[in-house]
């Protein structure tokens, strides 16, 4: 079942995609060199950005007639680098919520995030007194909170180091499976690439080179 | 009571000589502004005087023309003025939404006061309608001046954060809001310090030109208190409708942040 479609995409010089398919419920890694367009094409999942020209399917209805921001209710990101906003590791973790016009959740929902992102933090501390990796699964969780249909992750473990790098691609691949929700993750390791997806997209210059994505 | 003391022209000269008093202190103290004070001293002069000028032609024939065109030239000048003093910053459609704003928040709320509060007659008494329409655009352009300002700095400062919000699933409404009630703050703020001093810290001008003039205090308070709360909602009306329509000027209709 395809949820993305591509057809003829183009984004300023950066991307130029004849076709790419994002297959429903599967784990999908998206991988190349920095600077190849592997973000933009998250950016354009997630309706922050529009292609310049071709368009792009969800679920068969073209995106420029699905409104951006309930859009971006279904499919949710997790973008490089993600801002922090003020208050305490409660309000970061309720926040998307927050926006979404959802109810909040109780501490105990959001203590089991953060024992799931692996932070041993109070809710109740500052956080912007995380440290970068901690910032990185605050943000993490944030999204998993979100119970959208797509997670779009990019390069959701950056500044980990490899052992909690390894358990939290394990822990989202799970959580994500287990919900049987459909995950697009950009990352740089080609080994954890192949250990946790269903599907690779390798991107490089603008353009996809190889593997089932590019082609039905 | 007793009406104003008339001042000759040999006593406004006497003022004049207090500037000169001023010059030489500034220059022996070596502050090096003695241009500027003297071509703001000249400014003023001959601006007042042609509107001293044009103001007796103006209420010796009241015209209902004249009255709209001199509110359309301030009107005009204060809208300029504003979107000068942000040269190159301002998107088209922000420019846009100030001019609109300042027109329906200052205009609205003189057509209220006017009409209703002081219920002048024939409608367009230029006594009434000029002096007062100057202090109701006069303080909405200090206040947009300062909200437009405060938001650009707020869309600049905090665009991660916005952009961080659009990702989570907010509208740009939402996504604006602590940037919207901050701005909202600014620009308010000068009208609701003077407000909260008047009568106590300071008298305002109004009322003491008008007891100058040898009007009862208590009329004159009256005048003063209705002005200053036409002042407090046209201030108000004109940057609520800036901040409700600018934000959008952020944004495309993919309700993505513009770039740049």
């Amino acid at each position: 079942m395809t949820l993305f479609e591509f057809i003829d995409v183009k984004y300023k010089n950066i991307l130029d995609l004849p076709t790419l398919f994002i297959e429903k419920k599967k784990v999908i890694t998206i991988v190349g060199t920095s600077g190849s367009g592997k973000s933009t094409i998250l950016r354009m999942l997630n309706k922050m950005l529009s292609p310049t020209q071709g368009s792009i399917l969800f679920n068969n209805t073209d995106l420029r007639q699905i409104n951006s921001v309930t859009h971006r209710r279904h499919v949710t990101m997790l973008s490089q680098n993600p801002a922090m906003f003020e208050g305490s590791i409660r309000d970061n973790l309720n926040v998307g919520l927050k926006f979404q016009e959802k109810r909040l959740l109780s501490d105990d929902i959001l203590l089991g995030i953060l024992e799931k992102v692996k932070l041993k933090k109070e809710l109740d501390s500052s956080a912007n007194t995380l440290s970068g990796g901690e910032k990185q699964r605050l943000t993490l969780g944030r999204v998993l909170l979100l119970d959208a249909e797509v997670y779009l992750l990019d390069e959701p473990s950056s500044s980990l180091d490899g052992e909690t790098e390894e358990s939290i691609i394990q822990m989202v691949t799970e959580h994500v499976r287990v919900e049987t929700k459909t995950l697009v993750m950009v990352t740089h390791s080609k080994a954890i690439a192949e250990k946790y997806s269903d599907v690779i997209i390798e991107i490089s210059g603008g353009s996809c080179s190889s593997n089932r994505g590019c082609n039905r | 009571m007793n009406g104003i003391i008339d001042l000759p022209a040999f006593q406004v000269a006497l003022a004049y000589f207090f500037v000169l008093v001023v010059l030489a202190i500034v220059r022996v103290l070596g502050i090096k502004r003695e241009k500027e004070l003297i071509i703001s001293s000249v400014r003023m002069t001959l601006q007042l005087i042609l509107t001293g000028y044009v103001l007796v032609y103006v209420f010796d024939n009241p015209n209902p023309f004249i009255t709209a065109g001199i509110i359309l030239v301030m009107e005009a000048f204060a809208i300029h003025n504003v979107i000068n003093k942000f040269k190159g910053k301002l998107s088209k459609p922000l420019k846009r939404v100030i001019a609109f704003s300042m027109s329906i928040g200052t205009l609205s709320c003189l057509a209220y006061f006017l009409f209703i509060v002081v219920r002048i007659s024939p409608w367009y008494e230029p006594q009434y309608f000029v002096p007062i329409a100057g202090m109701l655009i006069g303080n909405s352009m200090t206040g947009i001046s300062l909200g437009v300002k405060s938001l650009l700095e707020g869309m600049t400062i905090q665009r991660a954060l916005v952009e961080e919000a659009l990702i989570l699933g907010a509208t740009p409404q939402a996504a604006t809001k602590t940037i919207i009630n901050s701005t909202f703050d600014a620009a308010i703020m000068p009208t609701i310090n003077s407000m909260v001093g008047m009568g106590i810290v300071f008298l305002p001008g109004m009322m003491t030109g008008q007891i100058l003039s040898g009007t009862a205090p208590t009329t004159a308070i009256a005048y003063q208190l209705a002005i200053m709360l036409g002042i407090l909602g046209a201030v108000a009306l004109t940057v609520i409708l800036m901040l409700k329509l600018g934000y959008r000027t952020f944004f495309n209709k993919e309700e993505q942040l513009q770039e740049g």
